[in-house]
């Protein structure tokens, strides 16, 4: 018996239906839109997520990170790691998709996956792709959140080229990794 | 006048706030689930599509007549500075990494708070990644900040606002059409994916 079968069929028991994509997307758009209009700012992920990285990597080995050239400016005197709206507009992502999945039912712990790999798989394959796409986003200076979405909001042209550029590496690549997901 | 600029700690509250809109929206459409989302690269699920471009579409339109209203001072809102071959290039690796993780960076944290242990797992790769690209700052800086200035759909394509943003409403809608046609063509009933 695979030792996976009884977390996707729990993860797959959802008793509350998904938005409907265009009201989702409606929905998404006016929380951008509010982020805008307010902090003149749009949304995103990655950025914080560097500094929460800057954080921990700064309370085992502090002089790596603050001679480093891209972590160091958020250790330089007078700066502080939390000093960006995006790390408490993270914070609150987390709690909101928190609440989200509780009240749908879809607060589970187990592994997302396709039918075909072990969890173990799945795991190390994840590693991998998040580690991938965090070199991606620094490189990028945003991910699909700041650049595409945001970027693609406020008609920023590098945005829009990194969003058209994110859909083309994963469509060279889907076919080649598609035992992991069909 | 927008932006409005809340002082700090009114600000943090609503970044809070904001965050939590985000982060509910993002789980409701179905974005904490990495199978939903790789499916978009199958073609058999055009949600990730659907959503972001509607979102992109609401954003830009209700800025089009806050514009035409007077309210808004465009200067004072952050347009993301066009670095484009770093965002070329940046763009191709986070898509490899997307449809190998299954996740972005946003999706992970939706999907990780939602018990998903994978998503976990993409979390730390995202942080082991951003370390790797600090690690390798030094050889790649003059890569990354080549570039750099404010640069627009508008100044690109030498046309005012309101036409981009109806061009791009217009591509939107041909997007949505044919990713109802590619989902019809491709859909494959996959436990887990639909509700």
């Amino acid at each position: 018996m695979d030792p996976t079968a009884h977390t996707q069929e729990e993860i797959s028991a959802q008793p509350r239906a998904y938005w409907n994509p265009y009201i989702a997307g409606v929905a998404l758009g006016l929380v951008l839109l509010g982020a805008l209009v307010v902090f003149g700012r749009g949304l995103g992920a990655s950025g914080a997520l560097t500094r929460f990285t800057a954080l921990g990597l700064h309370s085992l080995v502090p002089h790596w990170v603050t001679s480093n050239a891209h972590l160091g400016g958020y250790f330089a005197p007078g700066a502080h790691w939390w000093d960006d709206w995006l790390v408490f507009e993270v914070v609150g992502v987390a709690l909101g998709g928190l609440a989200a999945a509780l009240t749908a039912g879809r607060l589970v712990v187990g592994v997302d996956k396709g039918d075909r790999i072990t969890n173990r798989t799945r795991i190390l394959f994840a590693l991998l792709g998040g580690t991938i796409v965090g070199f991606g986003a620094r490189l990028a200076q945003g991910c699909t959140s700041g650049q595409a979405l945001t970027g693609g909001a406020t008609m920023a042209l590098g945005s829009w080229a990194f969003m058209f550029s994110v859909f083309g590496g994963a469509y060279a690549l889907a076919w080649f990794v598609r035992r992991l997901w069909t | 006048m927008i932006p409005i600029h809340p002082s700090v700690y009114v600000g943090y509250t609503l970044a809070v706030l904001t965050g939590f809109a985000f982060g509910f929206v993002l789980e409701r459409a179905g974005f904490g689930s990495a199978r939903k989302l790789a499916a978009q690269f199958y073609l058999t699920d055009m949600t990730v599509l659907k959503v972001m471009f509607t979102a992109i579409v609401t954003a830009m339109l209700g800025m089009t007549l806050l514009r035409a209203a007077g309210w808004v001072d465009y200067d004072a809102i952050w347009v993301n500075p066009t670095f484009l071959w770093a965002q070329i290039v940046g763009g191709l690796i986070f898509g490899v990494g997307f449809v190998i993780g299954g996740y972005c960076p946003g999706t992970s944290l939706v999907a990780a708070v939602s018990g998903r242990l994978d998503a976990i797992a993409f979390l730390v790769g995202t942080s082991v990644g951003i370390i790797g690209f600090a690690g390798v700052y030094d050889k790649l800086a003059a890569f990354a900040q080549r570039g750099g200035e404010r640069r627009m759909l508008t100044d690109w394509l030498h046309l005012p606002y309101g036409v981009v943003a109806l061009l791009v409403a217009v591509m939107a809608v041909g997007m949505f059409f044919g990713g109802e046609y590619l989902e019809r063509r491709f859909h494959r009933p996959q436990a887990g994916v639909k509700p």
